[in-house]
């Protein structure tokens, strides 16, 4: 009797066929529309673009349709089909100082020109659960104010004239490209940043939390927290100039950080920066705080030893893709290497047992 | 998948590897970090090797893929319909016929020739990671040669166990210089690291490729008092009687019987169409 391991095909094909019979669920029950993940589960779609590193709504609404709503399955759909698109080239850098805010709120000054708005936020509703939606999803038109047509000044644009805050000194230099470049170590801010950005929210609130926490805390203050549009801009070569190509919605955070000075540097407030697409507040504040964390170099502090401080630990291990995939191929078969451990397991027990047994026979 | 370029990677990307790989194959044994892509499949089920494996295959190839060194293990089944659907190249089981073979945790039984490529996918292409878990770290000790935590390592093993208690991913020395991770092979296939084939290594999580040339010579790190054994299973199979073949073991009954088979699922039936029967194998045929 052999047991067989043939027919694995056969085995991929019918389990893919249960999986695609399982994400549709009873079919008494209307089928998902894409639209309707993009609309009214507009947050995981912001959260699987940003981790995705794909700005594409209608994409990560069907990725998030076809993982039946596992986020790190559907990020790795976006991530695959990113991957196979061809690059035309770069855009120029977004100005977010231009942003046409939905949301803006500043916990270090109690108004500011452009003033706080609190925009679309989950912050102080009551976490009840509103059994009235589980029947009926109408709501009321919400009030309209009119929009503010000149731009939102910067928060710690104010900071800067006091000379009061670290200096972020312009470069023109392009920064090397996460997804170009093998990550060498040690790295640089804009690649920690793009690293940040797609990186696990979990994984980055986690780390953030534990600079709060005490593991080289660096007290933060949100400077700003803005959401809203701005324009992507590309240099047309044939036209010589820029051009609007589109409009992406982006989460930004600045925090305004305590620093009692160093070796090199004088006391000032220092900052952490946090940009990632989409409504994603959680992701940006905690990019924002491992930032800051992660500059202990650069402002000449101490190396305390936290994880958030390690730039290897912190980058090695914030991609979920990466993550996901090694941990679920202990999944594969390994019984090439576990019956080599059998064996050598095997072994030294027989020569530990030898090695026993003379010793009690002359006692 | 009409959509997509010539075995999925466009040909940029492909250049990128192919470059990866010709300093994988000019400094033997040395990592070499590339800008590994996402692929359709996940990280660590063979991301590396798909990547090496497409930058190498030509549509005139003939492609194998083994785990465990078997064709029909679920994962080699998934990354051989890839590469028939993306690259339409022909496929086989036979290791003769192969032009270009990717492999998880074997080396065939067969001897490999000078016109054929062996692409191992690697977990963790770095040696020394577990004994030192930064790269920054690690990447210097390579470039000083300094390999002495390795030798302490199998030092400390012979002190507490009596042996070397590295079963699989057993490491070499390539070439006289640098200590290299065979991947996870068990220790038996690494005498055959020394082939006439040319040998790829792809770690796609980790962003790595080395290689290993023709005729390079590979040595299993030991010492004299203690020497290198390539062990396996103490049986010959029970299918095709070789007892030159690397076995696993499979439980028959809830008794716990035991028989063993080759691994090498290719050289075992070739083995049993040339006549050649083992302990079990009328049962089987029955």
């Amino acid at each position: 009797m052999y047991v067989a391991v043939k027919g694995g095909e056969k085995a991929i094909e019918n389990a893919h066929a249960w999986l695609a019979e399982e994400r549709r669920g009873s079919t008494d029950v209307t089928e998902l529309s894409l639209a309707q993940i993009r609309e009214q589960l507009s947050l995981a779609v912001n959260r699987v673009m940003a981790e995705g590193s794909l700005f594409d709504p209608d994409l990560a609404a069907l990725a998030i349709k076809q993982a039946r709503g596992d986020l790190i399955e559907a990020i790795f759909l976006i991530r695959a089909y990113r991957t196979t698109l061809p690059r035309f080239g770069y855009s120029n850098p977004v100005e977010t100082g231009d942003m046409a805010c939905d949301r803006r709120i500043s916990a270090t000054f109690k108004d500011a020109p452009g003033g706080q708005v609190l925009g679309p936020t989950f912050d102080y509703t009551h976490r009840l659960l509103d059994f009235k939606l589980a029947a009926d999803g109408e709501v009321a038109a919400a009030p309209e104010g009119s929009a503010r047509q000149e731009p939102t000044p910067h928060i710690t644009e104010f900071l800067k004239g006091e000379d009061i805050i670290q200096d972020e000194p312009p470069s023109d230099a392009t920064p090397g490209d996460l997804t170009r470049e093998p990550m060498e170590f040690p790295s640089n801010r804009p690649l920690r940043l793009q690293s940040l950005t797609r990186g696990d929210e979990g994984f980055v609130l986690g780390m953030a939390y534990s600079t709060q926490r005490g593991y080289a805390r660096n007290h933060a203050f949100v400077g700003e927290l803005r959401i809203g549009k701005v324009a992507v801009e590309m240099d047309i070569p044939e036209l010589g100039f820029a051009i609007e190509i589109g409009e992406i919605e982006l989460t930004e955070c600045e925090t305004v950080n305590q620093f009692k000075g160093s070796k090199t540097e004088p006391p000032q407030f220092t900052r952490g920066y946090g940009l990632v697409f989409g409504q994603s507040e959680r992701k940006s504040i905690a990019m924002a705080l491992v930032d800051r964390a992660l500059r202990w170099e650069e402002l000449g502090e101490d190396n305390l030893g936290a994880p958030a401080q390690d730039e290897e630990f912190v980058l090695s291990h914030s991609d979920n893709i990466q993550a996901t995939g090694f941990l679920e191929h202990i999944k594969l078969p390994h019984y090439v290497d576990f019956q080599s451990e059998l064996e050598l397991v095997r072994k030294l027990r027989r020569e530990a047992e030898e090695r026993i047994t003379p010793k009690e026979a002359a006692e | 998948m009409s959509e997509y370029n010539f075995a999925y990677l466009d040909e940029q990307t492909k250049r990128m590897i192919r470059r990866a790989i010709l300093k994988g194959l000019a400094v033997p044994g040395y990592q070499v970090p590339f800008a590994s892509r996402e692929m359709p499949m996940p990280y660590g089920w063979g991301t590396g090797g798909v990547q090496v494996s497409a930058a190498t295959l030509t549509p005139e190839d003939t492609f194998k893929v083994i785990d465990q060194g078997a064709d029909d293990t679920t994962n080699a089944v998934s990354i051989r319909k890839f590469f028939e659907n993306t690259a339409g190249v022909e496929t086989t089981e036979e290791t003769e016929k192969a032009t270009v073979i990717q492999t998880r945790h074997r080396i065939p039984e067969a001897k490999l020739r000078e016109d054929q490529i062996i692409v191992y996918q690697v977990p963790i292409p770095e040696p020394l990671r577990f004994l030192e878990p930064r790269e920054t770290e690690t990447r210097k000790m390579h470039s000083l040669e300094e390999y002495g935590l390795m030798h302490v390592k199998l030092y400390e093993d012979i002190s507490q166990h009596g042996a070397i208690s590295t079963a699989y991913a057993y490491p070499v020395k390539v070439s006289d210089r640098y200590v290299m991770d065979p991947s996870p092979i068990p220790k038996f296939d690494n005498p055959k690291l020394e082939m006439d084939a040319i040998q790829l290594f792809g770690a796609g999580r980790e962003q790595r490729i080395y290689a290993v040339p023709p005729h390079t010579k590979v040595v299993s790190l030991d010492f004299e008092d203690y020497p290198f054994e390539a062990t396996k299973a103490n049986h010959p199979c029970d299918l095709c009687g070789a007892e030159d073949s690397y076995l696993d073991e499979v439980i028959m009954d809830d008794a716990g019987n035991r028989m063993f088979v080759c691994s090498d699922t290719d050289y075992c039936r070739s083995r049993r169409e040339a006549g050649h029967v083992g302990r079990l194998a009328e049962e089987d045929a029955a």
